[in-house]
């Protein structure tokens, strides 16, 4: 049954939020609008700042969520993954010159890193929830604390590839000036890619997910992993596989976001935390879950520094405090 | 036979042990060791509660500790010009006792609706909202700085900010709070915790509310972390946001699963350990690396003994198990 049949009331609701939403960053705004809501451009800056947080969310919580949705694995090192994978590609760009190997070289070591992780200590302790927990906290501990050692307290900044610098001009109007010529927004033309990479890679995820035979042999094993290997798949390969994904989208996230924002220790745990966020909000081992909720989670955010600043940051929590006491296995989870 | 007959001799040597510990010890030993391993110790017995009887990982335990320890300088007395109502200890320190034990038991009312990995999460968010909650609140929490100038009180004209007087008050409180909670344990609602933990769908089909006695322990298990948070504000004189950081938190799950979450004692244990690495572990290697050590420490415990060091002393005298233990049944495993 298509959505307006079965929901004909939140379908028209939804519509008509998106319609308000995509007038408001249309038209010019009148006198009073402004009165309640400050300039068009902060609006504008904050919901593009926002999308693109949730971009960079939903890279590093889906690798989270796969993992989590397959195994039932829980890797409280993903943290420490996007760190890493940011510091690699750091050193790699910065000895070729060249992103776009660094950014590779991150996605396939850390990638290589997930697969060890899974086949040396994952396997070892397969359905035991709290021992995976605590074992990848004092991975996570002894990580930080040696990459501290290696790179020292100081804030890594990413060049972004030439093709990427400067600003764009979005064609939106902010204002139209005395003189009657309109104002359009900048925007700085990096972190539109970033937001194009997540949409691109979610994308990608989803058709391979639900379009390829490898996807659906990870998704029979989310739903029933007995089966799954009762029907002849090695479960264990296709486990290391995911687990390899997953990190490898972490250290790539790492190199992303690296350049969009900057990396200092510390990041790994803000990262698992805002990951772990995503994918309660969202609901556990859901790609579309991960999205929702890095969209939920990163508009909150920005909007929450630039219209409450001082407890902006605490909304996020309350916002996951209010989805897991109405639907604790998350929006989109079964 | 009495009940004092029945204690093993072992326990009447540790308490000894302790009672004279000071005589030898000089004012850093008897502080910064002693009454530092039962500060640390008593709020991971909180944790112990909740996870070794309930089956439940709360890291917001530390959290409920911190608040008892504002509780302290907003009604009582401070030297930061910030609120500082100047009750008597007589009010504040059961006000404080209280507002831990309350905000324990909101989190569980929040978090009973999950469990295993969902819980951890949760309580961690938790952990943080309140964290950034102190950081940004300057109205009551004062911000950033905190409040300093806490002192114990002089009962009656005894001084308990002395050194000695301070690990006597220390070592009465964790040692009341140990035996209250042997004593919980072995209680009708002890039992029904264990039950819970076990089966709680069988629980509930004979007639016990699964959810009640999950938010009673939580409440219990605030109370025994706001006496430690008590302790701690007394022993540092001062409480921060820095104080209940994730790292903390982090901390204190370390010293409660170093120590063994089966038995009581087991925190007292893990904390020694941690405190003595902390001071000493700047012998052994640089002091910048202590928390690789102590990650380590964590990992191999982890992966080696699941139940602690108390684990490995039963492994080392395994015919010295007590008889009524009987193995466990199954149905804990899902």
């Amino acid at each position: 049954m298509p959505i307006w049949r079965a929901h004909p009331w939140r379908t028209a609701f939804a519509l008509l939020a998106l319609l308000f939403l995509s007038w408001l960053i249309v038209a010019v705004w009148p006198e009073w609008l402004k009165d309640i809501l400050g300039r068009k451009k902060t609006f504008v800056n904050t919901l593009l700042n926002g999308l693109t947080l949730a971009g960079l969310y939903f890279l590093v919580a889906s690798g989270f969520t796969l993992i989590f949705g397959l195994m039932r694995n829980v890797n409280l090192a993903h943290g420490s993954m996007y760190l890493l994978g940011g510091y690699i590609g750091f050193e790699a760009a910065a000895m070729t010159g060249n992103w776009l190997f660094g950014a590779a070289l991150a996605f396939v070591a850390l990638a290589l890193v997930g697969a060890i992780l899974q086949i040396a200590v994952f396997r070892r302790m397969q359905g035991d929830d709290l021992r995976q927990t605590l074992v990848t906290i004092g991975i996570s501990i002894i990580a930080a604390d040696l990459m501290l050692a290696a790179w020292g307290g100081a804030t890594y900044q990413f060049e972004p590839p030439e093709a990427l610098l400067g600003a764009l001009e979005l064609p939106i109007i902010s204002t139209i000036r005395a003189s009657g010529e309109p104002v359009f927004i900048k925007y700085p033309f990096y972190r539109l890619f970033v937001l194009m990479a997540a949409v691109a890679i979610g994308v990608a995820l989803w058709l391979f997910l639900n379009k390829t035979r490898s996807g659906m042999m990870i998704r029979a094993g989310v739903d029933d992993r007995a089966m799954l290997s009762a029907a002849g798949v090695n479960v264990d390969r296709v486990f290391v596989f995911v687990f390899a994904i997953g990190a490898g989208l972490a250290g790539l996230a790492g190199v992303i976001g690296g350049t969009a924002l900057s990396i200092a220790p510390g990041e790994d745990l803000r990262y698992l935390l805002a990951s772990l966020v995503v994918v309660i909000v969202g609901g556990m081992g859901s790609i579309t879950g991960a999205a929702t909720g890095a969209l939920l989670i990163g508009l909150a955010e920005q909007f929450g520094l630039a219209y409450f600043p001082t407890y902006g940051v605490v909304l996020t929590f309350l916002i996951m405090i209010a989805v897991l006491a109405v639907r604790p296995q998350g929006i989109l989870g079964r | 036979m009495s009940a004092l007959a029945r204690i093993p001799p072992g326990w009447w040597a540790l308490a000894a042990l302790l009672l004279i510990y000071p005589l030898p010890a000089n004012d850093f030993f008897t502080v910064q060791i002693g009454a530092y391993s039962l500060i640390l110790g008593v709020i991971a017995l909180s944790l112990m509660m909740l996870a070794g009887l309930g089956g439940m990982v709360s890291l917001a335990q530390l959290s409920a500790a911190g608040l008892a320890a504002y509780t302290l300088p907003i009604f009582g007395a401070n030297t930061q010009d910030v609120l500082g109502l100047g009750f008597s200890a007589w009010v504040t320190i059961p006000l404080a006792l209280l507002a831990g034990a309350c905000f324990s038991a909101l989190v569980g009312l929040i978090a009973v609706r999950t469990a295993g990995i969902y819980m951890i999460m949760i309580t961690l968010a938790v952990a943080v909202s309140v964290f950034f909650f102190t950081r940004q609140n300057y109205a009551v929490f004062n911000g950033f700085t905190g409040y300093a100038g806490i002192a114990a009180p002089s009962p009656f004209g005894f001084d308990l900010r002395r050194p000695l007087p301070f690990y006597y008050l220390c070592l009465t409180v964790a040692a009341g709070l140990l035996l209250a909670s042997v004593y919980v344990s072995r209680s009708t609602f002890g039992l029904s915790l264990q039950a819970v933990r076990d089966n709680p769908r069988r629980v509930a089909a004979l007639g016990y509310s699964v959810a009640l006695t999950r938010v009673y322990a939580f409440f219990l298990a605030g109370l025994i972390a706001a006496a430690g948070g008590i302790l701690l504000a007394w022993f540092n004189g001062r409480v921060s946001p820095a104080t209940i950081g994730v790292d903390v938190a982090i901390d204190i799950l370390v010293i409660a699963v170093i120590g063994g979450l089966r038995h009581p004692i087991g925190p007292f244990i893990g904390a020694l350990a941690f405190v003595l690495l902390e001071n000493f572990a700047i012998d052994l290697i640089d002091r910048e690396r202590f928390n690789t050590l102590i990650g380590l420490a964590f990992l191999l415990i982890v992966l080696f003994s699941p139940d602690g060091l108390l684990g490995l002393w039963e492994k080392i005298r395994p015919n010295r198990r007590r008889p009524n233990q009987a193995p466990q049944s199954g149905g804990a495993k899902t």
